[in-house]
């Protein structure tokens, strides 16, 4: 792992931190009011602050993930370094695609 | 009655080789280095190992014992047996020369490579440098200080066996130690040496090297500093990697 990437990973590990705490705890708070698909959608929809928290969270989430696998893939597997970098852009682009549109489908309007 | 005796299984032959069973009698505060020294003299002598000083202090007779890579001069046979046996092999991550004798070049050419060699900034014509000991500093590099290059947290350490590129924790503690050296001269270039590929940043900290190090040392945390430093250097843009 370069130097680099080693940075890109702490830094996106530092600021998951937070999001993931949040994230849970509107876990729980949704799960225990009770609120209903509708009841979340009609808070986040339209809403500045949840497309802002999700989309870091996914941007993050992303990076951080495509890093780890790369190194994953090229210690214990038999790929090579630039097949292990293919391979970790493609997972990172597929998160961010999948988790975007997902933020989209609950923030648009 | 026949004396009581151990079965002992020692590695034979270079990478290619195999364990062969031995039976050595057991003795009072026997040490494995004890057991190896009697199968060469009583048994085998092709059998080729490597000690030196039988004190812990040379590091030279370091071997895997019961799957744990030990000193085997201060290992007591009471303390390393299992299921009454002994076996011994090369150390770990390691080419093989022949029997329990590892190739240690890799493991030196990597201590060159994380420039592990002090590089003075005075000469002798100037006056002495006063490191005060409550620094710091030094204390950072009076914790890592003791390391005699045994290899035994590198025959350990899980990435060194994944990564063959990685520096290993011996080397990269050596640099830690000199990072913290006010007198030495080379701490740019060491920075960047112990920051390229298979640098510190590669290491895991699964903390091997410390659970094993028989000096008690913790090359994790020489490695987690490098680390915060390497960390520092990049984002003031001191590094490029």
């Amino acid at each position: 792992m370069s130097l680099r990437l080693y940075v890109w990973q702490r830094l996106t590990a530092a600021l998951m931190a937070p999001l993931v705490i949040v994230h849970v705890a509107v876990i729980f708070y949704a799960s225990r009011k009770g609120l209903s698909a509708a009841d979340i959608l009609a808070r986040t929809r339209g809403s500045f602050m949840w497309a802002s928290f999700y989309c870091a969270f996914v941007l993050a989430a992303s990076v951080h993930a495509a890093i780890g696998v790369r190194e994953v893939c090229s210690e214990w597997s038999s790929l090579s370094e630039r097949q292990s970098d293919i391979l970790g852009t493609l997972l990172g682009c597929s998160l961010l695609v999948l988790g975007l549109r997902a933020v989209a489908a609950v923030v648009s309007p | 009655m026949a004396a009581e005796t151990i079965e002992v299984s020692i590695w034979r032959g270079d990478a290619k080789g195999r364990y062969h069973d031995y039976e050595v009698p057991l003795r009072e505060n026997q040490t494995v280095l004890d057991v190896v020294t009697f199968v060469q003299r009583h048994i085998d002598p092709t059998l080729s190992y490597r000690f030196s000083c039988r004190v812990g202090m040379c590091g030279s007779c370091a071997m895997t014992v019961n799957g744990r890579p030990r000193w085997t001069c201060r290992t007591h046979v009471a303390k390393a047996i299992s299921r009454g046996g002994l076996r011994i092999g090369p150390l770990e991550n390691l080419p093989v020369i022949k029997d329990l004798a590892a190739d240690m070049r890799p493991f030196f050419d990597k201590w060159q490579r994380a420039r592990g060699a002090f590089v003075p900034s005075r000469t002798r014509a100037d006056p002495m440098a006063r490191i005060r000991p409550g620094e710091a500093a030094r204390i950072a590099a009076d914790a890592a200080i003791e390391c005699i290059n045994c290899g035994i947290c590198y025959a350990a350490c899980d990435t060194v066996r994944w990564n063959p590129a990685y520096l290993g924790p011996a080397a990269l503690n050596r640099a830690w130690t000199l990072l913290n050296d006010e007198r030495d001269a080379a701490n740019r270039e060491r920075l960047a040496a112990v920051t390229a590929s298979g640098g510190c940043q590669s290491c895991h900290s699964h903390q091997s090297c410390q659970e094993h190090c028989p000096q008690g040392l913790n090359p994790t945390a020489s490695i987690a500093g490098l680390k915060r430093r390497a960390m520092q250097a990049y984002l003031k843009g001191e590094l490029k990697p």
